[in-house]
């Protein structure tokens, strides 16, 4: 007797397969882990695609430098576990060589991000980038194709995507350009948490509930921390939070929770009312079409 | 068993697909309270009285400065038991291909229809593509049901022209016809009181009983090799001869002690290992990814594939029958050479006849020397190297190729092998 195949079963079919198109079609592609939640069910995944093999890619993280210290450790822990190689490249030094220029010096450097990402596509001559983002995130992920072509400043154009059938994916990039490839496109937030308690995934802290002190702000919660202050007026409460999604630090927003084991929290993500970036982005509400702009401009 | 339905939306433009999707996850409660905010922020602002549910699926901001639907927008919930998948097509006519996209993936196809428009050419294209591409299931929603204050004449009447359609053009697809206000959420997941007339399923309903994808396992074994997995670990003597094919089962069963053939080499081996994330299993089925080990060392690689030696073997051919869907701005040259993709497989291809271009709009044959964006013909396709394929009504994974133009690299056109030659 086979056992059937479960929704998550299927799903993990689907991406170890993108997975592995990624490495037959692509020369020197590379895959993009933060330590988030989504880029560590890739790694499983690759592990899964490739091993008793090394992985046919490096991981490459583009580091803000207002990320969490624990995901940061957390990141470095993961890789030389993996024994895989880890390349950082750093905002910082975008700043630094003077292309990322920033307007305040405690803005978000969220949107920075793709001008270090660039720049280190241009310095590895990387032909291939793999991707956590869901199609379940956003309005215009919702758009994307599995393999999304970008033109050489990282553009992506989405009125002229390749058509994608089948399981037939197009990874052959255009002349100057490069190709992302997002392996978990159908998964939802639910799937993520699921396949993360199934696989018993280990996570960086501050996924789970722990006291921190807050600001309430726009309807969110605004972390305190040494590079967000609480601003005048506004009063600080220490409340139980943890975090549904992982970023830059002035752009991500905790929630409020008591969940701290994975099974507590899969019973909260199947109840939550709010989207996952609706409740924790500080930047995508600024105007709607907010996340389609990133991504023309070469964000992830 | 939870289960997934894939399913898409298509039909002319204006026929109310964004809406009727926003009412199928507003419905199934599905919309989550921010983006629930966003959409009646939005509305309000455009002076609507009431939220404008197609705002849920129009998420680019060429689409939602015109109004319409230019890429495939796929949202995800779920009823019951089942995860819902859907897609939603584009109804003009220059973005066909982004439909078909859509539908090559899909077990039904939810066609929208205005009862008050009718059939459209644009109508019947979909149709007709979603047969072409093999979905087995047609749900053929008659919206706008409260502009015809519910007459049920208006409905028969679409029903009627649309069977009429089906007949001449031969669909094979079974027929669901549902009446419907999507705007006002008739027959989508609620019942609503305006039509106590039709006595058939809800659209919810339909979704829930049609039976979803499962991996073919009852088809002869098919295994396109995507990558080797050869890690040549000099410190770790049992890996250095490790050889693992890496893929995705596309059809049938594979047992360890199996004897398998290679294609196109037609070099045998025996499976002595099969394995995921180095973690051995003793069978794998349809669908499943897993790394394969044989008993001798033979050098196969990306594009060639495993069958069992005990049962039928797909053809093996340098010349396929196939349907075409031309699918890029530029019309095809019949005399280019043009790569064409078969599974994990590329072998340089020229499409030697078009035997016929379909005029959508009469079903007629007609004959062509140039394929432009959107035309749907037959054609003879020469191969420089055999590909192993199975008709595309068979197996899908097998019987499907593109044609990928090597100036730009972009996929140009779909095809669907219906013969071997």
């Amino acid at each position: 007797m086979i056992a059937p195949r479960t929704h998550l079963d299927r799903l993990e079919a689907e991406a170890i397969h993108i997975l592995r198109e990624v490495a037959g079609q692509c020369q020197n592609p590379a895959l993009l882990f933060s330590g988030g939640k989504d880029s560590v069910c890739l790694l499983r995944l690759a592990e899964k695609a490739f091993r008793p093999g090394r992985f046919p890619f490096p991981l490459l993280h583009i580091d803000t430098g207002h990320n969490y210290p624990e995901v940061i450790a957390f990141r470095d822990r993961r890789a030389a576990e993996l024994g895989e190689r880890l390349i950082v490249r750093s905002v910082e030094d975008s700043i630094a060589r003077g292309t990322v220029r920033l307007a305040r010096p405690d803005e978000s450097r969220n949107r920075h991000q793709s001008v270090t990402l660039r720049e280190a596509i241009e310095e590895f001559g990387f032909d291939c980038l793999i991707g956590g983002a869901r199609r379940d995130e956003e309005k215009a992920r919702a758009k994307e194709r599995v393999f999304s072509v970008r033109d050489e400043f990282g553009q992506w154009d989405p009125k002229n995507q390749r058509p994608e059938l089948w399981r037939l994916y197009n990874a052959k990039v255009p002349a100057g350009g490069h190709v992302r490839a997002f392996p978990i496109s159908d998964w939802t937030e639910l799937d993520v948490w699921q396949y993360i308690a199934r696989e018993g995934l280990e996570l960086p802290s501050i996924y789970f509930a722990h006291p921190r002190p807050c600001v309430r702000r726009g309807g969110l919660l605004a972390p305190v921390t040494e590079l967000t202050p609480a601003r005048e007026g506004e009063t600080v409460e220490t409340l139980w939070v943890r975090f549904r999604t992982v970023g830059d630090i002035p752009c991500t927003a905790p929630v409020e929770s008591r969940a701290r084991t994975i099974e507590e929290i899969l019973r909260e993500t199947a109840a939550t009312t709010v989207s996952e970036r609706g409740a924790t982005r500080l930047d995508d509400q600024t105007h709607e079409a907010a996340m389609e702009q990133r991504k023309r401009e070469g964000y992830f | 068993m939870d289960t997934v339905l894939r399913f898409l939306t298509c039909g002319s433009v204006d026929d109310g697909k964004s809406t009727l999707i926003g009412r199928l996850l507003y419905d199934s409660r599905a919309l989550l309270v921010d983006t629930l905010e966003g959409i009646e922020r939005t509305s309000r602002r455009r002076g609507a009285t009431a939220p404008d549910l197609s705002l849920v699926t129009d998420g680019l901001i060429a689409e939602r400065e015109q109004g319409i639907t230019i890429d495939v927008a796929y949202r995800y919930f779920r009823s019951g038991a089942r995860t819902f998948i859907i897609a939603d097509a584009p109804g003009h006519e220059q973005y066909t291909r982004n439909m078909v996209t859509a539908a090559s993936t899909a077990q039904l196809a939810v066609l929208l229809v205005d009862v008050r428009q009718g059939l459209t050419a644009q109508t019947q294209r979909h149709a007709l593509l979603a047969d072409l591409v093999g979905i087995p299931a047609l749900t053929i929603a008659v919206n706008k049901m409260d502009l015809v204050d519910y007459d049920p004449a208006a409905f028969e009447a679409v029903v009627y022209a649309f069977e009429d359609f089906a007949e001449a053009s031969g669909l094979r697809a079974r027929r669901h016809y549902i009446p419907m206000s999507a705007l006002l959420g008739d027959m989508v997941v609620e019942r609503g009181e305006h039509l106590p007339w039709y006595l058939g399923p809800t659209l919810l309903e339909v979704l829930e009983r049609t039976p979803a994808g499962q991996g073919v396992s009852d088809h002869p074994f098919r295994f396109p090799v995507q990558w080797v997995c050869r890690p040549r670990e000099a410190t770790d003597p049992l890996l250095h001869d490790y050889r693992g094919l890496a893929g995705q089962v596309a059809a049938g069963t594979i047992a360890v002690g199996e004897e398998i053939v290679v294609l196109p080499s037609g070099r045998r081996s025996t499976v002595t290992a099969i394995e995921l994330g180095g973690v051995p299993r003793e069978r794998a089925v349809a669908g499943d990814s897993v790394m394969i080990r044989l008993a001798d060392d033979l050098d196969v690689g990306r594009g060639e594939m495993l069958v069992r030696a005990d049962q039928s073997a797909p053809a093996l051919t340098r010349g396929v029958e196939a349907d075409l869907v031309w699918l890029d701005p530029a019309p095809l040259a019949p005399r280019r050479t043009y790569l064409l993709r078969h599974t994990t497989r590329e072998v340089q291809a020229r499409v030697e006849t078009i035997e016929w271009n379909l005029d959508v709009a009469t079903l007629e044959r007609e004959p062509a020397h140039e394929l432009t964006m959107n035309d749907i013909a037959r054609v003879r396709v020469k191969l420089a190297q055999p590909i192993a394929a199975d008709p595309y009504e068979v197996l899908r994974d097998t019987g499907s190729f593109l044609l990928i133009d090597p100036a730009t690299w972009d996929t140009v056109a779909a095809g669907m092998i219906r013969g071997t030659q």
